[in-house]
């Protein structure tokens, strides 16, 4: 059998088997839910509600607040409590969140369009729009942008990112095995706004249930459901259009540069309901999983559930639990509270078990970063280089096409954190150069 | 319960300089054992005292001179101590070799900054050191003893191939050993260079555990190979058979075991690929053409210099860049 793939990268203990095949449970919607204005990658909502509002499950309650922004609805019928501020766990400070108290059993403010097969390219982009949908992968882009490229651009591959490289992470996998034929339909309804003549659903090869059962669904469909090696970072946007149509994304580009739109399979899913369904973005599925929750799971919960809530129903933490990340162990965040609201783009929560702390030595020049960065950088010289404040070598080195998935750091003997080196750097570098990109 | 925020990623490999540093060690085992079949137990005891010495001077180094409290033994400097000793002649007295330790330890790493500073590989410091200093102690050849043998000082002196080579020609080299002798170790040398074939196992042990690659090995010796059989175009009975000049020497222990260590080779394979042709040219001008019988210390160590040139020439592509 044929393996896609690319250069680099490394293979973590896939700890997939604590959650994989736990069906998709659906939470009750909690009492009191925490719906951040910002939600998504750029501007934060403008809210539309104040304190003491009624709103209905659906109903939008922050419209875009800039180009790069999205509508934010309702997770819950009840009332605005208030308009608060949470520490968000993106942005890493407190930040405007909507205080809603559930009051009663969902009364649903649908999205009003007609059937979806009559309507033009344009009306089902707003569809995308209104829906509130952005990338569930974890990036939270907007959807409706991603899918409109500028004139000139011409998209002929829609690709959906099933390769859920992320150790522990089980949600896309349960998704592509319980609900394969809306993912295929909302392929179809991508497939029409970009126009593109070719779709494919990339699957990593540890998920082989997955790939047979796709492949099934999608027999008498265009949409080619290809297998991907098993390696992270297998499901990176640039690596994995590589892996599957031999295409570079020029360093500094955008998929869109070769012809390319990527979705994660539950955004796929998310816009078939907005589309099929007109149900608004208001919920998500996501793993519960790691060594130190009691039952791992997979869930359905509404948006603003706070991961107290999430760990609740997961039968809590055992009593050596010493991390709580918000998404994967490569690239999520570890946060230290539980109030903590999830976002629309929370693709899991893991908690690890207390280790011992790896002994941290200097760099022994072992090239493992070097050989494993799937982007080709040099690691250990972008470290050394933001280390000494070389920013502009550091530039020269490549920092800038970083896509900062964690392998370095991963494979590094001596324990060396590249990845926070490296992150702060271009963090610096920019605000250097004046915000200028 | 206490949660902690931390950078991610959030999960690290097992692998660290330890584990990477035990496992050569265990490589280099065979070849130890070899030695002492072959020249006796008093090579035995060289290799543990170098390893074992060099340890406790970089515990003293780091813990005592430099104060440093969060010292661990990472086994770095066993890996040092035990190719030195490897690096030695079999009768070299013990105190020669732990002034080859404080050389290779005090001068080539600490004072460089401790691991992965170095510029120069430390162990090969250290016996270029003693050859220059103690020129009659570091070339006191001698044959094979074989079985584990109690003395090494009553055995026979003889020169090693190389030596025969450079000062009678190659048929007294080949008359006097076979290639068979030369592959398998049953020759005069230093204590872990006489087999080719062991060295090579251990090497193999570190390739299936995907401790290193190998570029820099293939590149060196296919370098002196192809050397070689130029001159051996040029003049067989001077310069001797490709093959020959493969399994003579130190150049298994140095390809493999030397050259290839992280802390003082290139970062990227192209690097590597020419850091190796590099050390195969060197040490076949040193052979063929300088005052030494042999020239892989030097030339690894010449070629450690050029490493921050060849890294900065030598660079991995970037995933997607545009020709400018």
């Amino acid at each position: 059998m044929k393996f896609l793939t690319f250069k680099g990268g490394t293979h973590p203990p896939e700890k997939k088997e604590l959650a994989k095949d736990k069906a998709i449970v659906r939470m009750d919607p909690p009492q009191f839910v925490y719906v951040f204005l910002s939600n998504h990658a750029g501007a934060p909502a403008k809210p539309v509600v104040k304190e003491g509002d009624v709103v209905k499950t659906g109903q939008v309650i922050g419209e875009p607040g800039g180009f790069v922004s999205a509508y934010l609805h309702s997770p819950v019928t009840g009332v605005v409590r208030k308009i608060d501020k949470l520490y968000h766990p993106v942005q890493g400070r407190p930040m405007e969140v909507v205080v809603i108290e559930r009051t009663d059993e969902d009364r649903w403010q649908l999205l009003e369009h007609s059937d979806w097969e009559t309507l033009s390219r344009e009306q089902l982009l707003e569809i995308v729009k209104k829906a509130g949908i952005v990338g569930l992968g974890g990036a939270m882009f907007p959807t409706h942008i991603k899918l409109n490229p500028p004139a000139g651009k011409t998209i002929d591959t829609f690709i959906v990112n099933g390769a859920e490289c992320e150790p522990y992470l089980t949600v896309d996998h349960r998704l592509m095995l319980e609900r394969a034929e809306d993912l295929v339909l909302g392929v179809k309804i991508v497939k029409k706004i970009l126009n593109a003549r070719k779709a494919y659903i990339g699957i990593e090869s540890n998920k082989m249930d997955a790939y047979e059962h796709l492949k099934k669904v999608c027999a008498d469909s265009d949409v080619e459901v290809v297998l991907l090696k098993t390696k992270y970072p297998q499901g990176a946007e640039k690596q994995l259009i590589y892996a599957i149509t031999q295409r570079k994304v020029p360093v500094g580009g955008l998929p869109m540069d070769v012809g390319v739109v990527v979705q994660n399979v539950q955004t796929v899913i998310a816009i078939k309901e907005a589309v099929v369904d007109r149900k608004p973005l208001i919920e998500r599925a996501l793993t519960i999983t790691g060594e130190a929750i009691n039952n791992p799971m997979n869930v359905v919960a509404r948006i603003g559930t706070t991961i107290q809530q999430l760990v609740d129903i997961a039968g809590g933490m055992k009593e050596d639990a010493e991390k709580l990340i918000m998404g994967g162990p490569m690239t999520g965040i570890a946060v230290n509270r539980l109030d903590i609201p999830i976002l629309k783009g929370t693709s899991g929560v893991t908690v690890l078990a207390h280790e011992k702390e790896p002994i941290k030595k200097p760099c022994i020049r072992c090239t493992k970063c070097v050989v494993s960065c799937p982007m080709g950088l040099q690691p250990y010289l972008l470290y050394l280089l933001g280390n000494k404040k070389k920013y502009d070598q550091a530039v020269e080195e490549g920092l800038m096409a970083c896509i900062e998935c964690g392998v370095c750091a991963y494979v590094c003997p001596s324990k060396i954190d590249h990845v926070r080196v490296i992150k702060l750097t271009k963090r610096v570098y920019q605000a250097l150069r004046g915000g200028k990109k | 319960m206490k949660l902690i925020q931390s950078d991610a990623p959030h999960i690290r490999t097992k692998d660290s300089v330890r584990s990477i540093m035990l496992d050569v060690l265990l490589a280099l085992a065979p070849a130890v054992a070899v030695a002492t079949f072959f020249f006796g137990w008093y090579a035995l005891f060289l290799c543990l005292f170098g390893a074992i010495v060099g340890e406790l001077i970089e515990w003293f180094i780091v813990r005592v001179l430099r104060g440093q409290k969060d010292f661990s033994f990472d086994f770095s400097a066993a890996v040092t101590g035990l190719l030195l000793a490897m690096n030695l002649p079999p009768t070299a007295p013990w105190w020669l070799l732990l002034i080859g330790l404080l050389v290779a330890l005090g001068v080539a790493k600490h004072a460089f900054g401790g691991i992965g500073q170095n510029i120069f590989n430390p162990a090969l410091v250290g016996r270029i050191f003693l050859l220059i200093s103690f020129p009659t102690l570091m070339t006191r050849w001698v044959s094979p003893v074989r079985g584990f043998a109690k003395s090494v000082w009553d055995a026979m002196t003889s020169a090693t191939a190389l030596g025969i080579l450079k000062n009678s020609g190659f048929s007294a080299a080949i008359q006097r050993f076979s290639y068979t002798d030369l592959f398998f170790g049953n020759v005069g040398g230093c204590i872990g260079e006489t087999s080719a074939f062991v060295l090579l196992l251990g090497f193999i042990y570190l390739l299936i555990r995907k401790r290193v690659n190998p570029v820099i090995p293939a590149t060196y010796i296919g370098t002196v190979l192809a050397f070689a059989s130029i001159m051996y175009l040029v003049n067989a009975e001077k310069f001797g058979t490709p093959l020959f000049h493969i399994l003579s020497g130190g150049l298994f222990l140095g390809a493999l075991f030397m050259a290839t260590d992280m802390v003082t080779s290139p970062m990227t394979i192209k690097g590597q690929a020419v850091f190796g042709i590099g050390c195969g040219v060197v040490t076949m001008i040193i052979r063929l053409f300088a005052g030494y019988p042999e020239g892989v210390s030097l030339a690894i160590v010449l070629m450690n210099a050029l490493v921050p040139l060849i890294d900065r020439a030598f660079k991995p592509k970037i995933f997607g860049e545009v020709k400018v």
